[in-house]
């Protein structure tokens, strides 16, 4: 067990000197999560809006539902999604098992009620404003749930930030669906815990300061986009 | 310049609203409400606070449901097709999250209407050198204005205006009314509701008064300036306290 001077030294250095192991981890890190987040924007953006501006018998239900599956936990998720794709289970003739496609389905599962809640709260205020205006337009919801989403687009920006947050920081799901296999399913969090148990700091703590560098880049970026966007009243 | 073409069919005048009565949360807001307009001009809606000017509008336009009464535009139920063929501007401009054109683009795509007449549209309400601004970010009266172009972009047949300059500057208020007047003289009816008692003498062809949800008088301009009725009309024209 290297102390923690040593440790953030060897840290430091193996970012700088570009390792090629950190690179590929934090490469296969990304492809994942920002996949993930994509389709979980595409998904629950969709559903966020159609919440927003329907009514239904069993809406509120729907609505309380969706919102405590955002504390659902990765190893449940893992576990569904294990059992879904190992060879016995139903999707097993896909191969998926161990696979980055398999992190991704799990990230995905695991985020979108995420996107989906925190879309609908943005869209449904932004629709109390619109509501008496649109109707006056004679609108379809088609044309609403279009408009909602773009004049949103950058709290929106907030709320993808949220999934993206929760992929890419998550390690239960994806090392039971992934399997933390060197070199194909190996990414930044379940590295982070190998290395921890194996003892090996220095690179656990260059993962967790990458990864802290990209979440802190990720935020300055989209905090930027929505200030500008503030400053030009368009948020 | 012409709007884009409303939905075809025959004239949406004469309004006739026969016992229309409006109960929200328990409360009679309008009831045995019974008023008839017809021909061209401007209608001017007055009354005190609370007389039921807006929820009027509203009920006219087909954003709320009567409990009770009818309303006939031209013969016609009132409708989502009827709707589609009059416009509202509100009294606090709802300004889509987008530039100036942008706000006008999108009632001209999402009624289908010709995307080139924003300029015009723009030109008309004074704005052509604002069209890549942001809308939220322009003065009152001139988001005033482009909630006015938006409208006219849906190419109304009535225009309805909710206190669209309750709190405009005296320079916006003239070149809204100026716009009005140029719209009401191209053929589109208007009916404006206004607590401003200058305002009404400027516009009004006729006057509708209201007091707690009923039509106390309607009359022509001239008339009803000039020798009111009743003295709930006379009380308000003299600026006393009607309630």
């Amino acid at each position: 067990m290297q102390d923690f001077g040593e440790a953030v030294g060897m840290a430091v250095s193996l970012v700088a000197s570009g390792d090629g192991d950190l690179i590929e981890i934090v490469l296969l890190s990304l492809r994942v999560s920002l996949t993930a987040t994509a389709l979980s924007c595409v998904v629950g953006l969709l559903l966020g809006a159609v919440l927003a501006v329907t009514r239904f018998r069993g809406r509120q239900a729907v609505i309380v539902a969706v919102n405590a599956l955002m504390g659902l936990p990765p190893v449940v998720v893992g576990l569904l999604v294990y059992l879904h794709l190992s060879r016995a289970g139903p999707l097993g003739f896909l191969g998926l098992l161990y696979t980055p496609t398999a992190m991704i389905i799990a990230q995905t599962l695991l985020i979108t009620p995420i996107v989906t809640a925190l879309s609908r709260q943005v869209l449904e205020d932004l629709h109390s404003e619109y509501a008496e205006q649109f109707r006056s337009f004679c609108l379809s919801r088609g044309q609403i749930v279009r408009a909602l989403l773009w004049d949103a687009r950058y709290s929106l920006l907030t709320v993808a930030l949220a999934g993206f947050g929760r992929a890419i920081a998550e390690v239960g799901a994806v090392i039971i669906v992934g399997g933390n296999i060197d070199h194909l399913t190996r990414v930044m969090t379940t590295a982070i815990a190998l290395e921890t148990s194996k003892g090996d700091l220095a690179l656990a703590l260059a993962l967790g300061l990458v990864l802290m560098a990209i979440a802190l880049a990720v935020n300055v970026v989209v905090q930027g986009v929505r200030l500008t966007a503030v400053r030009h009243a368009y948020a | 310049m012409a709007a884009p073409a409303a939905a075809s069919g025959p004239s949406l005048v004469p309004l006739k609203v026969r016992g229309l009565g409006l109960a929200l949360g328990g409360k009679q807001l309008i009831s045995g409400l019974d008023l008839t307009i017809g021909g061209q001009g401007i209608t001017m809606v007055m009354g005190p606070n609370g007389a039921g000017k807006s929820l009027l509008l509203r009920l006219l336009h087909g954003l709320i449901a009567p409990s009770a009464g009818r309303i006939c535009w031209g013969g016609h139920p009132m409708s989502a097709s009827v709707t589609r063929r009059q416009a509202l501007v509100f009294q606090k401009p709802v300004l889509l999250r987008r530039s100036v054109a942008a706000n006008v683009d999108f009632v001209l795509r999402a009624r289908k209407g010709d995307a080139r007449q924003r300029d015009a549209l723009l030109d008309r309400v004074g704005l052509s050198d604002k069209a890549g601004q942001a809308a939220r970010l322009l003065s009152g009266g001139e988001q005033q204005r482009v909630a006015l172009a938006r409208a006219l972009a849906t190419g109304p047949e009535v225009l309805l205006l909710d206190e669209p300059t309750a709190s405009l500057d005296p320079t916006s208020v003239h070149l809204f009314e100026s716009i009005i007047r140029d719209t009401a003289r191209q053929g589109v009816r208007v009916i404006f509701v206004s607590h401003d008692v200058g305002q009404a003498r400027r516009m009004a062809d006729d006057v509708v008064f209201l007091h707690r949800g009923r039509v106390v008088e309607h009359k022509p301009a001239k008339g009803f300036f000039d020798q009111p009725d009743t003295e709930l009309a006379r009380a308000h024209l003299a600026g006393r306290l009607v309630m």
